[in-house]
């Protein structure tokens, strides 16, 4: 918030608020949203990929006077909102492939360019998989070419659609389909990791962000700020999947405020490469009360647990904290640089 | 155009509302107003939640929320000054920073409500029944406006020169300006309500058949002060709290020298030394058999007087008076907490005792009146506020209950609804409780972080020698910021959480901004995001018929 | 008017002319020049309101292509064997979706072992990808095809691949005539998309369908290319009213009226077989050739109406199906189904190998002396297969299959040459 508000109970916490300026409400509290995924979608109890898609996209319709176009890759996001013959989208919406949603996008924009209709905007979105495997070719290519597309990639990390395989976006220790903590393994190995937004931003595009499901006005702040630029922009979205992870379909935005205030999922923004702001972790949380409340986890406490496991997580959010300036306490970390960034730790959000 | 789209692969927008996934659902969230614990711990049954959320909209929101107020309480300005607020104690933002200023804020729409001059509601039409209401206490007031209200004739006994019981009698006008505690009472006559003052009630009997009275409400409250046995204690040094203070108020100040001494432990203590204090006594010293800890008067007041230059002595009784000297013994507590004597004594001066040891209520008038059953020089009475003998009822601090104005009050209040009931021959049902809404239903991650504000306090020079308010009002930007600090715990404020939050956009704001909010159960899945999410904790999810 | 150009600039400048708007290649041998010159000419100017698009990879391409001809576009790509393979799945995706994309496939070999010169085994590959493929036989004919290519493709809703044989055509120069913009004009009317991604008439495009569904979208898609059938036909009819010249249609006989030895062969290597069957035809030899215009939608009844007559026919092919032979074969067995015709598979040309009039000679001679198998790979040199299976065969996997592979290669090295 650039203004600030006058004092109320929930400030900007909650979506709205009967005594905020309409301003200061969220796109979501706005009875008239545009709800670019209505009900009857068929997306998981809970589902923290439909909550986001829906916000992204209402914030991102308001900001373009409702002209936007949306490519979606394979996933869950697509199938459960467009079974034939019925579908939940209210805006203009093409699925293509898995792996090609940013290219889809780059050729909406192209032939938007063609017509000269640039009142349309484009977004681009998909799963971690889609966006950070399978479909990563296609998004630094539209990224290195400066194409008009916000990319948005919901991160439920992991390949939920086909039945919670692991992907390159899934943590480590997590149990995944493939990652079973079997033979003394403990779920995903500990990688090198691959931060999306990081690589994101060595494309020195204009804006980069990452944002969760826990913290709806600022993912709606972040997706109105991207849709103010121009040329490539790219949000990193986590949005917890109550089957893939094993936790209460009630909890979805609680884990998602977990993982950012444990540290392992670091909440920021960066323009044109540089860090311009973070989000601070409100009340901090040992990395153990995230992972407890999902069963991908559950190997880490059964029987005499992995403490050392445990060791190694905390150690990684701790990394973040320290990297990206996540404690109150912590030096202004506007105007980080992506090489600072890098010097300073040898790994990406987890 | 449309019939040019290929079969399947495209498809019109929105058309998934045909897919009804409400049946998926296993269990279905519902609003729910459960009990605030402040409410739940307002002994005069005020809705604070509810008037807090009038007075969090500020400009006009504060008569609405006064209107709220003045429904269970006729006195607010006085309660957001002597109140002990337990509401506070209960408050569950204490558990986040501090208690929200409940009483803070009820003091500030009190006096709004007098400077504006708000009047209470026009009571219903006359019903013709007639009530005597004996005592013009709290309790007796609060009746009397709640009867008048229910179109009721009633009349008010006082004996004391003015209205306002303990109130005007007791409490001193530092802490209870007078011109308050009488624009409050001058609302209640307005309502048609008859004072009778300088009438003492000897013989209730008799004053209700020469009345023809329906009904009779006793409030004659607790005035006999309770005196121990001090040998030498007839000495005329001695006198008590509650002659001093009424003395007080009656412009005969009683004659206390420099040294004084109260003994006692409660409010009544400190108000009789604080008192003392602005009369001249140098530093009034209070002495209590038992410790700091275990003193019944409040911390808040207890901390005044300490800043007013009250000194204490704990674990001490006053063994005996000679001529200008006490005779002190040590206590000591026992394992169970109990203080017992040691037999070690010591010599203090003092030239004026004032003993602060609680009171009696006088029921003297009660005589000849069968049925009234006495507990402990109080009158017992049942869940309809009625004693024993049928249509007389109590209230106040003549029954057995915590004394404090909240809880003559709240007696007032109840023993209308019966009185009403009474009249009309329809016993009054108890009020339905709602489940209390705990600390743990409340998501507290969604509430700024925002310390208590801190009402002003008259400089301590000025407390040395005057009457004057000690304790300010807030101004009104405190006022509402301390009123917004109210996490309105169990009961929707309209936050839009629930609204934002649903990933099946299955909650419905029927009447646009700012109404209540519905459940679409044709496409909620039950997931509970929604409950988990409401900051208030003002839903729940109850198991589906199946 | 004829210029001498390259087949490469011919295409360019004649999809230039269709005025594309949205041009997304990826470089690949031989299409380089196709898409090149097209760059120029956007760069240039001459190609206006058209965004020229360098993607990262043939996937890409195809990608933007989809993405732009939904948005109402008229979009056009160029690939040729690897890239046409790295796109496979987003060629299903956009006949799919019914996106009428044009491109050009400039065929060339598929590797391992990787080879770039000229054959039909990358647009054979992609056989079933649901696109219109039509093959040209020279390069006013891959001119021509280009402006018919956009006409069929958004008349009827469906992508359609041109395919021109690499380096044959590509890069070879000869006296071409690429119409002008205004006959391109008059033939070629504006994109109206059947379904298009737009703010004021919302829609959701690529829907999932499942099992109640699926074979009639599938079948639907089938009909369209069996209404092309006969829609291909009219284009070209039009076409040549139009712009004076003969080109493109579902096939094209070549002599072969009262021919008993007729030889089906798609692209280049026509004009080679036209040669072969003029000098046949001179010595009395009643041999004729059909050019195979369209391989997808295939053209069955109008086959058997050309072969039916036939006792013999050859079809010679530039792409083997690894593991039965042929690939255009076995549907034209399917056109003759229930006929006496006799047919053969002839594998010639693969990655680049020239088919000579000398071999065409040779196979036709074998043909007719009768000792044509059912199979056959022109020019294969059998010296080297057969040292190569030898030495390969050690403690071997001995069987009836193995020893008749033998027995052809014999037979065959021993026959005439
Ligand atoms: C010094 C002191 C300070 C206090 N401070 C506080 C405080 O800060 N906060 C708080 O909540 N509580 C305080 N209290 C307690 C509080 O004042 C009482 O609990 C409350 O006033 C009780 O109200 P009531 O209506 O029952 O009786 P009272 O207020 O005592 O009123 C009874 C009335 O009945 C009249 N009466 C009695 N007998 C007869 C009769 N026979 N005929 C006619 N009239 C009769 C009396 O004159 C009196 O006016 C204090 C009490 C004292 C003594
Ligand atoms: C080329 C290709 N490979 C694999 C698949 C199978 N597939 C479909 S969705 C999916 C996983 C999607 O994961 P992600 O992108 O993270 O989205 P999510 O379902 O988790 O939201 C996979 C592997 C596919 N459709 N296409
Ligand atoms: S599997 Fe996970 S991401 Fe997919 S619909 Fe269910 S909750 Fe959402
Ligand atoms: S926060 Fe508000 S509703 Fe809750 S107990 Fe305190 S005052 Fe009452
Ligand atoms: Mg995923």
């Amino acid at each position: 918030m650039s203004t600030p508000l006058p004092f109320y109970q929930t400030g900007t916490f909650a979506v709205g608020g009967r005594l905020l300026d309409e301003d200061d409400r969220a796109v979501q509290s706005d009875p008239e949203r545009s709800n670019a995924i209505t009900k009857g979608h068929r997306a998981c109890q809970g589902c923290g990929e439909a909550l986001g898609a829906r916000v992204v996209l209402d914030a991102a319709l308001r900001a373009a006077d409702g002209r936007l176009v949306a490519a979606n890759a394979t996933g869950c996001l697509e199938v459960f909102s467009t079974p034939y013959p019925e579908s939940s989208w209210r805006l203009p919406w093409i699925h293509s492939l898995f792996a090609n949603a940013p290219a889809v996008a780059t050729g909406v924009a192209a032939a938007l360019r063609a017509k000269g209709r640039t009142d349309i905007r484009v977004v681009g979105q998909g799963g971690d998989g889609g966006t950070v495997d399978i479909g990563f070719a296609c998004l630094s290519g539209m990224f290195e070419r400066g194409d008009d597309v916000l990319y948005v990639c919901y991160d439920n990390q992991g390949y939920m659609n086909t039945g919670v395989q692991r992907s390159g976006a899934t943590p480590p220790a997590a149990r995944t389909a493939t990652t079973e903590p079997l033979g003394g393994h403990s779920g995903n190995s500990f990688g090198q990791g691959k931060s999306a937004p990081l690589i994101a931003m060595a494309h020195e595009i204009p804006y980069v962000a990452t944002a969760t499901v826990a913290d709806l006005r600022d993912l709606e702040q972040k997706v109105t700020r991207a849709m103010s630029f121009h040329g490539p922009r790219y949000i990193h979205v986590l949005v917890p999947c109550p089957l893939g992870w094993g936790s209460a379909t009630g909890e979805t935005i609680l884990i998602a405020r977990l993982a950012k205030e444990s540290g392992l999922f670091p909440v920021f923004e960066a323009v044109e490469g540089r860090i311009t702001s973070v989000a601070r972790i409100r009340h901090k949380v040992a990395v153990e009360e995230y992972l407890r409340r999902q069963k991908r986890f559950a190997h880490l406490f059964a029987g005499d647990g992995r403490p050392d496991v445990l060791a190694r997580l905390q150690t990684l959010a701790n990394r973040n904290i320290e990297r990206y300036g996540l404690l109150d306490d912590a030096d202004e970390p506007t105007d980080i640089g992506l090489l600072d960034a890098l010097a300073t730790s040898e790994r990406g959000p987890v | 155009m449309s019939d040019t789209r290929p079969f399947a692969i495209t498809l019109d927008v929105g058309s998934s509302l045909a897919n009804r996934t409400g049946d998926w659902r296993t269990e279905r969230p519902q609003y729910v107003r459960r009990l605030p614990p402040c409410n739940h711990g307002c002994p005069a049954g005020e809705d604070i939640q509810a008037w807090l959320y009038e007075a969090e909209s500020g400009g006009g929101g504060y008569e609405r929320a006064w209107r709220k107020l003045v429904a269970d309480n006729p006195l607010p300005a006085v309660m957001g000054r002597v109140c002990f607020h337990p509401c506070e104690t209960a408050c569950n933002r204490a558990q986040l920073d501090e208690a929200v200023g409940i009483n803070s804020v009820e003091r500030f729409l009190g006096d709004e409500a007098i400077s504006a001059g708000w009047e209470l509601p026009e009571p219903h039409a006359v019903t013709g029944k007639r009530v005597l209401v004996v005592g013009s206490g709290p309790s007796g007031l609060s009746v009397a406006y709640q009867l008048a209200l229910r179109g009721h004739h009633v009349t008010i006994r006082e004996q004391a020169p003015k209205p306002g019981g303990m109130m005007r009698y007791g409490i001193p006008a530092y802490r209870l300006p007078r011109d308050v505690l009488d624009a409050e009472i001058e609302r209640i006559l307005a309502l048609g309500v008859q004072l009778e003052c300088g009438e003492r009630v000897g013989d209730l009997r008799a004053a209700m058949r020469e009345g023809a009275y329906d009904a009779t409400f006793l409030a004659v409250g607790a005035h006999v002060a309770k005196h121990t046995e001090i040998p030498g204690g007839t000495a005329s040094h001695v006198l008590d709290a509650i002659a001093m203070l009424h003395g007080l108020e009656e412009g005969e100040p009683p004659q206390i020298g420099r040294t004084v001494v109260v003994y006692g432990g409660g409010d009544t203590a400190l108000d009789a030394a604080r008192s003392a204090k602005r009369l001249g006594a140098s530093a009034p010293l209070i002495i209590y058999r038992r410790t700091r800890e275990q003193m019944p008067a409040h911390a808040t007041e207890l901390a005044e007087a300490e800043q007013e230059g009250i000194t204490f002595r704990w674990l001490s009784t006053i063994a005996g008076v000679d001529g200008g000297e006490l005779k002190i013994e040590r206590m000591e507590l026992d394992e169970n907490g109990f203080p017992q004597p040691t037999g070690e004594y010591e010599r203090l001066s003092a030239d004026t005792v004032v003993l602060a040891l609680g009171q009696d209520a006088d029921l003297e008038l009660l005589g000849g009146l069968d049925g009234i059953e006495i507990v402990d020089h109080t009158v017992a009475v049942d869940e309809q506020m009625m004693t024993g003998y049928p249509g007389v009822f109590a209230g106040g601090d003549m029954v057995p209950a915590e004394r404090m104005v909240a809880v003559a009050i709240g007696h007032g209040r109840r023993a209308a609804r019966c009185i009403d009931g009474w009249l009309r021959d329809v016993p009054a049902r108890p009020e339905p409780q709602a489940e209390l809404a705990a600390f743990e239903e409340i998501n507290p991650w969604y509430y700024s972080d925002a310390p208590r504000t801190v009402r002003p306090l008259l400089e301590e020079i000025r407390r040395q020698s005057t009457f004057e308010e000690v304790v300010k009002g807030l101004d009104e930007a405190s006022a509402l910021y301390e009123a917004r600090r109210c996490l309105s715990c169990g009961n929707c404020f309209s936050c839009d959480n629930c609204f934002g939050v649903c990933p099946d956009n299955a909650v419905l704001k029927p009447g646009g901004a700012g109404a209540p909010y519905a459940f679409d159960l044709d496409y909620c899945k039950g997931c509970g995001i929604c409950v988990t999410e409401c900051p208030c904790g003002a839903i729940e999810m109850i198991p589906e018929e199946t | 008017m004829r210029k001498q150009l390259e087949g490469s600039q011919a295409v360019a400048q004649a999809v230039a002319r269709c005025r594309p708007e949205v041009v997304c290649a990826y470089p690949i041998t031989p299409q380089t020049h196709i898409v090149e010159a097209l760059s120029r000419l956007a760069l240039s100017g001459e190609l206006e309101r058209c965004e020229v698009v360098n993607v990262e990879s043939e996937f890409a391409a195809m990608s933007v292509a989809i993405g732009a001809s939904a948005t109402g576009a008229r979009a056009y790509t160029a690939t040729a064997s690897q890239g046409l393979l790295f796109m496979a799945e987003v060629l299903f995706n956009a006949s799919g979706l019914g996106l009428p994309i044009v491109m050009t496939c400039a065929n060339r070999a598929v590797g391992s072992p990787i080879n770039i010169w000229n054959d039909h085994s990358d647009s054979m590959a992609m056989r079933d990808c649901g696109w219109i493929q039509l093959y040209a036989s020279d390069n006013q004919e891959a001119v021509d095809l280009h402006i018919q290519a956009f006409r069929i493709a958004e008349a009827l809703s469906t992508p359609v691949m041109v395919c021109m044989d690499g380096f044959v055509l590509t890069h070879a120069f000869e006296p071409l005539d690429v119409p002008s913009q205004e006959q391109v004009d008059g033939f070629l009317p504006g994109y109206e998309p059947r379904q298009v991604l737009d703010p004021d008439d919302p829609m959701t495009i690529g829907a999932m369908v499942g099992p109640e569904a699926f074979t009639e979208v599938r079948y639907l898609a089938h009909a369209k290319q069996i209404e092309a059938l006969d829609f291909i036909p009219q284009v070209a009819e039009e076409f040549r009213e139009r712009f004076g010249r003969a080109s493109g249609g579902l096939l094209d006989s070549y002599r072969s009226e009262g021919a008993e030895t007729v030889v089906v062969a798609l692209g280049s290597v026509l004009g080679t077989l036209a040669e072969v069957v003029d000098e046949l035809r001179d010595q009395g030899v009643a041999v004729g050739a059909v050019a195979l215009k369209a391989f997808r939608p295939f053209p069955l009844e109008e086959l058997r109406g050309v072969l039916g007559g036939a006792q013999r026919v050859i079809v010679l092919e530039r792409a083997l199906a690894v593991g039965i032979g042929g690939i255009v074969s076995s549907d034209v067995r399917t056109a003759l189904a229930g006929l006496s015709v006799e047919a053969h598979t002839v594998i010639a040309g693969l990655g680049g190998r020239a088919i000579t009039r000398r071999s065409l000679h040779a196979l036709l001679a074998q043909a007719l002396a009768g000792q044509l198998p059912e199979l056959h790979f022109l020019d294969l040199r059998t010296d080297v297969i057969e040292r190569e299976l030898e030495r390969t065969r050690d403690g071997g996997r001995p069987g009836p299959h193995a020893e008749s592979i033998l027995r052809d290669l014999r037979i065959v090295a021993s026959g005439p040459v």
